[in-house]
């Protein structure tokens, strides 16, 4: 009992014990989601052909189905490994390959947002005439859906010879900038009126005030900002690729995948999408934490 | 020879303010911060402003600092608008709380206001060096606000203020939030640095003693309207130390403090 109990306590400290209890019930979980969506077809094929069937059948079959309702792990990490370990990754069969061309897009949009995002709340925070004609217009842009809006985009700019990466991005930047203007404009709003006043007791210049006082203040509100585009930018470059009918990309996978019934395609290419994004997110993670030590602030 | 370069300096006026009002228009009806102030603080000063809450004693403190600006009434600083005064970097102001940058080691902190004035990296340390050592924080260079306690923080922002070698320091209660004993300790390194640099000092504070101790002149002040009940002068030699506290002229100083404190009050009510 003891044994057991000192166990259980290694298992649940730390990150690795839980993480993997965590992921072995997503997977448990998954296998029987698997049989009851499955199920009902593979049912109507037993009786049709009068087979007499087991549970133990039913399951087996369910997890190993040619075009699954939802496929089963193992046909899914099958897929990843024929896509991924066993493709040349400049291979256009590769998802390595695909998720080089989505990534490359993010990345630009991601850049092009937190650009956007932060000259955009500079205007906003020190123009008062922008803070009151800009701000509507900035949130409105976030409620038209980026689904209806993202194949505008790209045919717009399709029909002015702007094709490849940048339109793809573009609709990434149309995502990103949105949390960069919102956390920055608090950001730049956030020092204590005793600061300013400080700043004011020294005559400071508008842009002494902005470089030495607003800016770094501002620096933990872009990171929570950036987290959350660098997320977007991933799902703004999926879905750009969606409605162009694009030959590659991680969302061109999916499309493909849809087309022709191939579901453990689909799920391929959305668990790598997430990899990338949980990536990612925890690179600017770590950024934060190495620019906070360097700014000598408590983590 | 310090005494007679002192009492030199003393003669001339540095701040004059005369039948200076300050309203503040808010949504219900105006509040009369300040009213009808005359007052002249001379160069080598130590004043101090007393007073219970909401008498303007800071308000007046951020009207000499040009922080707020007076609705009536005329004042000078150094002989301008106490707008070119803070133009020109006349006084350093040390403020209620450290408002240390918390993004910057302590040495960086006082490079503040010199890299704004253009020091070379050069003087920039040897300024902070200079003035670390006279608030006794030498060693603490490279360590961040939030390892130091608040008497050390305070002691920064007051280096701080001193390190462009400003005329004037106005100071607004700036030990108010701590412990009396790091209070007493940081009340006697004021007077000493006083002292030591010749400047003239304004000093908001609502402890008397405090006022008492540290101040040649202590200015009484009375809420609603914020109004100088009476002016205070004290004799006591520069190089005071605590013991004057028990000396009977220091008791009757602060008895005559809290009479005129007690006057205030009941003028208001």
């Amino acid at each position: 009992m003891m044994e057991a109990n000192r166990i259980f306590n290694n298992l649940i400290s730390g990150t690795v014990g839980p993480v993997m209890i965590l992921v072995t019930i997503i997977i448990m979980v998954w296998y029987a989601g698997a049989v009851y969506l499955n199920s009902s077809f593979l049912i109507d094929r037993y009786e049709k052909n009068n087979v007499n069937w087991s549970f133990s059948e039913l399951a087996s079959d369910s997890w190993s189905m040619e075009r699954p309702v939802l496929p089963s792990p193992h046909q899914v990490a099958k897929e990843l490994k024929r896509t991924i370990w066993d493709q040349k990754i400049t291979s256009k069969r590769s998802l390595v390959y695909h998720t080089k061309v989505t990534l490359s897009s993010a990345m630009l949009g991601f850049a092009m947002g937190t650009f956007l995002g932060i000259v955009l709340s500079v205007g906003i925070v020190y123009v008062s005439a922008l803070d009151r004609t800009l701000m509507p217009w900035i949130i409105a842009s976030q409620t038209i859906p980026i689904l209806a809006i993202a194949p505008m985009i790209i045919v717009v700019l399709g029909s002015i010879g702007i094709i490849g990466l940048f339109p793809k991005a573009i609709i990434s930047t149309y995502l990103c900038f949105f949390p960069v203007v919102v956390g920055m404009v608090k950001g730049l709003r956030s020092p204590d009126k005793i600061l300013v006043d400080l700043m004011n007791s020294y005559s400071a210049s508008k842009v002494h005030v902005f470089w030495k006082l607003c800016m770094p203040a501002s620096i933990p509100y872009l990171f929570a900002s950036l987290k959350l585009a660098i997320a977007l930018s991933v799902v703004g470059a999926i879905v750009a690729e969606l409605p162009a009918g694009a030959q590659a990309g991680l969302g061109a996978r999916l499309l493909s995948g849809s087309y022709y019934g191939q579901t453990s395609l689909i799920w391929a290419a959305l668990l790598t999408a997430s990899v990338v994004s949980a990536t990612l997110v925890s690179v600017v993670g770590r950024m934060e934490r190495s620019i906070n030590n360097r700014m000598g602030l408590q983590t | 020879m310090n005494e007679s370069s002192s009492s030199k300096a003393s003669q001339s006026t540095i701040i004059d303010i005369s039948n200076l009002c300050l309203t503040f228009e808010t949504q219900t009806e105006p509040v009369h911060a300040l009213s009808d102030i005359n007052l002249q603080v001379n160069s080598g000063d130590f004043l101090s402003f007393i007073g219970p809450s909401g008498c303007g004693k800071t308000t007046l403190l951020r009207v000499i600092a040009d922080l707020e600006k007076p609705t009536s009434g005329t004042i000078s600083v150094e002989g301008q608008s106490p707008h070119e005064a803070r133009l020109n970097r006349s006084y350093g102001y040390v403020f209620q709380t450290p408002a240390l940058l918390p993004w910057r080691n302590i040495e960086s902190n006082i490079h503040l206001p010199l890299e704004m004035s253009g020091y070379s990296k050069h003087e920039q340390k040897k300024l902070s060096q200079h003035y670390l050592s006279l608030v006794g924080l030498l060693g603490f260079e490279k360590k961040y606000p939030w390892q130091l306690s608040g008497g050390m923080q305070q002691r920064v922002s007051i280096a701080r203020a001193l390190s462009f070698d400003p005329g004037m320091l106005l100071m607004d209660e700036p030990f108010g939030a701590l412990d009396e004993i790091t209070r007493d300790r940081l009340n006697e390194e004021l007077l000493r640095l006083w002292q030591e640099t010749q400047k003239t000092v304004v000093f908001v504070t609502h402890s008397i003693p405090e006022a008492v101790f540290l101040s040649n002149k202590i200015v009484v002040m009375s809420a609603r309207p914020g109004k100088i009940i009476d002016i205070i002068e004290t004799n006591f030699p520069k190089d005071r130390t605590f013991d004057i506290r028990e000396t009977p002229e220091f008791l009757e100083a602060s008895q005559r403090v809290r009479e005129a404190l007690k006057e205030g009050h009941n003028d208001g009510s």
